[in-house]
C-alpha cells in the first residue's frame, strides 16, 4: 500500500517536473526534451514496480550501469525510441520494443533473414529467439566478457535455454530435438565445457549468430554442400584432403548425395574416430550409397569380424582412406596398384605384390570380376544341395520305415526273418 | 534301447565282440572334440549377419578368443588327421596289409555298397528284404570320406588363412578368396551332415535311440552283430575268427564317459543346426 502510494508520488513528481521544464520553454513545445535515465528510473528504478496486474517494471540501475549500453551513456529513450516525445505520465503500458536496429542495422538484418525471424514472423512460435532471448535486455554485457550471455563459454547454456529444454522443445516441435545434450558428449561439447578450450567451436561456429538459417536453405552455412567449408574453417588441412577427394570433388559440382563432414561424423553428436562402435557405424554409411561393395565387403573375413561388433580388422577407411578417397584407378588411391602393397602392410607386416592379389571383395556371384570363384562358389552349391537333399530324403525314409517297424513291434524279430515279414 | 549298462556279472563273460581298438577309439574322442569346438568358433564367422552370432562370439570371449579356440581345435584335429595317416601309412607299406584297400574291411567304395544302397532303399518303402551288412555300411564310409575330404579340404583352405603372408610366397593373393569360400561351404556341409545324418544313425533313428555307443566301448553286444552285420558275423565264423574278437562288455565308466560325451555333442549339435536353419529360413 506504501509502496504504490511512492509510486504515485513519484509519478506526480515528475510530472510536475516534466510540466515545468515544458512550461520554461514553449519554444521547443512541438520536440520536448526527452525525458532523462533519471527520469524513468525515478520510477523504474525501485525494485518493486509493477504494472496493474502485477508484472514488475523494474530496471535496476547498477546492472543497467554496468552494461555495455550503460557504460556508453546511452539513455532509456535511445532504445525505447517511443518514448522519446513523451509528455504524459505515466505512459502507455504498450510500448513498441526496444528498438535495437537504430544502431545495430546489419545485426537486426542479418536476425531477419534467420529462422528465429522467419519463426516469429509467421506467427507459429512466437517464443523463437529475438535480440533479448539470447542478450538480456537491460545487462547486456559484450559477448567477449565471460559474463556475457553470448560469451564463447556461455552461448551454449543460452541455446541450451530452447535447443536443451525437452519441455520447450516438444510444445513448439523444434524439428531436430535436444541438440545440446548430443553436444555435450561430443568431442567438441567435452573440448568446451570439460577442458574449457577457447578454440572449440560452440553453435554459433557453425550456424552463425544472427542469420542462422535452415539446413535446408542454400545459403546456410550448414547446408549440406556447405558444411565442408564450415568444418574446414577450423580442419583445414582435413577440407584440403577431402576437397581434393573423389567425394569433395562431387560435392563441390552440387551432388546432392557425395557425403559431407557430418554424412560420417554426425552433426552435433561428433565422436573421436578411434571410438569403436564409431568406425562400425561409418560402415554402414558408407553402404547407404556402396551397396555391392558392402555386400562383397560382408562375405571376407574382415567385414565378418566387423559385423560381430569388433573393429580391429579392416573397415572401408582403413583400405580406401577417411578424407582422402580417390577412384582406385587415381594413383593417389591408397588401393592404387603402387599404393596397394603399402595399404595391406599396415595390418599385414609381410604383404608383398603376391599377397595383395587377395581381392577384398570378391564377389562369388559375378563371372565377370571373378570366374575361378564363380564355378567353384556353384560347384560347392552343387555339392551342397545334392548332399543334403539326397541324405535329406535317405534320412526321412529310414526314419519313417523304423518308426513304422517299432510301432508294429516287429523290431526284435526284423532282422532273423526279413523276407518273410516282407512277403517278397 | 542299445545302450545296455550290462550288470557287473557279467562284466567278464564273452558277451561282446570288439570292433574298434583303443586307439580308433581315442581319435574318434579327439576328432568329435575338436570338431564340435571348430564348429562353435567358426560358425559366428559365417553367420556374423545374424544377432546370435555376435552372442555367440561375445560367449566365446570375443572373435580374437574365439580365433585361438578355433586355431587350438585345428591344431587337435590335424593331429588325428596325421596319425590317422600314419597308420594307414604303417598299415600298408609296413605290414603290406591289402585288405585295406580291397575287401569286406576295406574303407574303399566297391560294388556291393551300391547294392546294399539301393536294397536299403528298397527296404525302406517296403519293395524288399533288409540288406546283409558286413564290417562297413555304406552310410559309413560315406561318413568317413566326407570327413577325410573334408579334413583334407577345410584344413588346407585353413592353414592358407591361417598364415596368408607365408603362403603368398608360393600362391598368388586370389587363393585367398577361394580358400575362404571353400573353407566356409565346405564347413557348412560338414556341420549339418555330421549334426543331421551322423547323428541320426549313431543316435536318433530309433534302433539306436538315444546312442550307439559302439565308437566309445569299442565293443557291440552279439545280438548286434548277429542282428546289424550278417554277413560279418558269417564271415568270422566260417574263418574261426569269432573268437578272436569275442571280449568281455566295457568297463561302467566307460559307458558312462561315452554317453555322456556323446549326450554333450548330439545336444550342442543340434542346437548349431537349429541356428543355422533359422539363419537360412529368414
Amino acid at each position: 500500500m506504501t509502496r504504490a502510494l511512492l509510486i504515485c508520488c513519484r509519478v506526480v513528481l515528475a510530472l510536475a517536473v516534466a510540466a515545468s521544464v515544458a512550461s520554461a520553454s514553449p519554444q521547443k513545445a512541438a520536440s520536448p526534451k526527452p525525458p532523462s535515465n533519471d527520469d524513468c528510473l525515478a520510477c523504474h528504478g525501485d525494485a518493486g514496480a509493477a504494472r496493474a496486474d502485477g508484472r514488475s517494471v523494474a530496471v535496476l540501475p547498477e546492472p543497467f550501469a554496468g552494461s555495455i549500453h550503460g557504460m556508453g551513456g546511452l539513455s532509456c529513450v535511445d532504445c525505447h525510441t517511443d518514448l522519446a516525445a513523451l509528455t504524459e505520465y505515466p505512459h502507455a503500458e504498450q510500448l513498441q520494443p526496444a528498438q535495437c536496429a537504430t544502431c545495430h542495422d546489419k545485426a537486426v538484418a542479418a536476425y531477419g533473414q534467420g529462422v528465429h525471424a522467419q519463426e516469429r514472423q509467421s506467427g507459429g512460435k512466437l517464443a523463437a529467439a529475438s535480440c533479448a532471448d539470447c542478450h538480456g535486455s537491460h545487462d547486456i554485457k559484450p559477448s567477449a566478457d565471460p559474463e556475457s550471455r553470448t560469451h564463447h563459454a556461455r552461448l551454449l547454456d543460452t541455446c541450451g535455454r530452447c535447443h536443451g529444454n525437452d519441455e520447450i522443445i516438444k510444445r513448439d516441435k523444434i524439428a531436430i530435438g535436444n541438440v545440446v545434450d548430443l553436444f555435450k558428449d561430443s568431442i567438441h561439447g567435452r573440448a568446451l565445457i570439460k577442458s574449457g578450450l577457447s578454440v572449440a567451436p560452440t553453435c554459433t561456429d557453425c550456424h552463425g549468430s544472427h542469420d542462422i538459417r535452415r539446413k535446408r536453405d542454400p545459403a546456410s552455412t550448414v547446408f549440406r554442400n556447405t558444411i565442408p567449408a564450415t568444418c574446414s574453417s577450423c580442419h583445414e588441412g582435413i577440407g584440403r584432403e577431402y576437397w581434393e577427394s573423389v567425394h569433395g570433388t562431387q560435392v563441390a559440382k552440387g551432388s546432392p548425395l557425395a557425403p559431407v563432414c557430418t554424412s560420417c561424423h554426425t552433426a552435433h553428436e561428433i565422436r573421436r574416430s578411434d571410438v569403436e562402435g564409431w568406425a562400425l557405424e561409418v560402415i554402414k554409411e558408407c553402404g547407404t550409397c556402396h551397396e555391392h561393395s558392402l555386400e562383397t565387403y560382408r562375405d571376407t573375413f574382415h567385414g565378418q569380424v566387423t559385423a560381430l561388433g569388433y573393429a580391429r580388422v579392416a573397415s572401408c577407411a582403413d583400405c580406401h582412406g577417411a578424407h582422402n578417397v580417390f577412384p582406385k584407378s587415381d594413383p593417389r588411391s591408397t588401393v592404387s596398384a603402387e599404393k596397394r602393397v603399402a595399404t595391406c602392410k599396415q595390418c599385414h607386416e609381410g604383404a608383398t605384390a603376391s599377397f595383395v592379389k587377395f581381392d577384398p571383395h570378391a564377389d562369388p556371384g559375378s563371372r565377370e570380376r571373378n570366374p575361378t570363384l564363380y564355378y567353384i562358389a556353384q560347384f560347392m552349391k552343387m555339392l551342397l544341395l545334392g548332399v543334403f537333399s539326397f541324405f535329406g530324403v535317405l534320412m526321412t525314409l529310414w526314419l519313417g520305415r523304423s518308426v513304422q517297424l517299432k510301432a508294429a513291434g516287429e523290431w526284435r524279430r526284423r532282422k532273423v526273418d526279413d523276407s518273410a515279414e516282407d512277403g517278397e | 534301447m542299445s545302450v545296455q549298462v550290462p550288470d557287473a556279472g557279467r562284466l567278464t563273460a564273452h558277451t561282446h565282440y570288439r570292433r574298434f581298438s583303443r586307439e580308433e577309439r581315442l581319435l574318434h574322442g579327439f576328432l568329435m572334440f575338436s570338431f564340435v569346438g571348430l564348429a562353435f568358433t567358426g560358425l559366428p564367422l559365417l553367420f556374423s549377419h545374424e544377432a546370435w552370432a555376435a552372442t555367440l562370439a561375445r560367449f566365446l570371449g570375443g572373435f580374437e578368443s574365439a580365433g585361438t579356440i578355433h586355431r587350438l581345435c585345428a591344431i587337435v584335429m590335424i593331429g588325428v588327421f596325421t596319425v590317422h595317416l600314419s597308420r594307414i601309412v604303417r598299415r600298408l607299406f609296413g605290414q603290406k596289409d591289402l585288405t585295406l584297400l580291397w575287401g569286406p574291411t576295406s574303407m574303399v567304395p566297391q560294388p556291393r555298397d551300391v547294392l546294399e544302397m539301393v536294397a536299403h532303399i528298397r527296404w525302406f518303402v517296403g519293395a524288399g528284404p533288409h540288406p546283409r551288412f558286413e564290417h562297413f555300411t555304406y552310410w559309413e564310409k560315406f561318413d568317413y570320406w566326407a570327413v577325410f575330404w573334408g579334413m583334407a579340404i577345410i584344413g588346407s583352405s585353413g592353414l592358407i588363412l591361417w598364415l596368408p603372408e607365408a603362403f603368398a610366397y608360393v600362391l598368388p593373393g586370389w587363393v585367398f578368396n577361394i580358400a575362404s569360400l571353400i573353407h566356409g561351404e565346405e564347413a557348412l556341409l560338414a556341420v549339418v551332415f555330421i549334426f543331421t545324418f551322423h547323428f541320426f544313425t549313431g543316435h536318433l533313428r530309433p534302433e539306436k535311440f538315444p546312442m550307439d555307443s559302439v565308437i566309445f566301448t569299442g565293443r557291440v553286444t552279439v545280438k548286434e552283430m548277429e542282428e546289424e552285420r550278417p554277413d560279418e558275423y558269417e564271415r568270422l565264423r566260417r574263418t574261426g575268427r569269432l573268437d578272436e574278437l569275442a571280449s568281455p562288455a566295457a568297463p561302467r565308466w566307460v559307458y558312462r564317459l561315452g554317453r555322456t560325451a556323446g549326450g554333450v555333442a548330439v545336444v550342442l549339435g543340434l542346437l548349431m543346426v537349429a541356428l543355422i536353419v533359422f539363419a537360412e529360413l529368414k
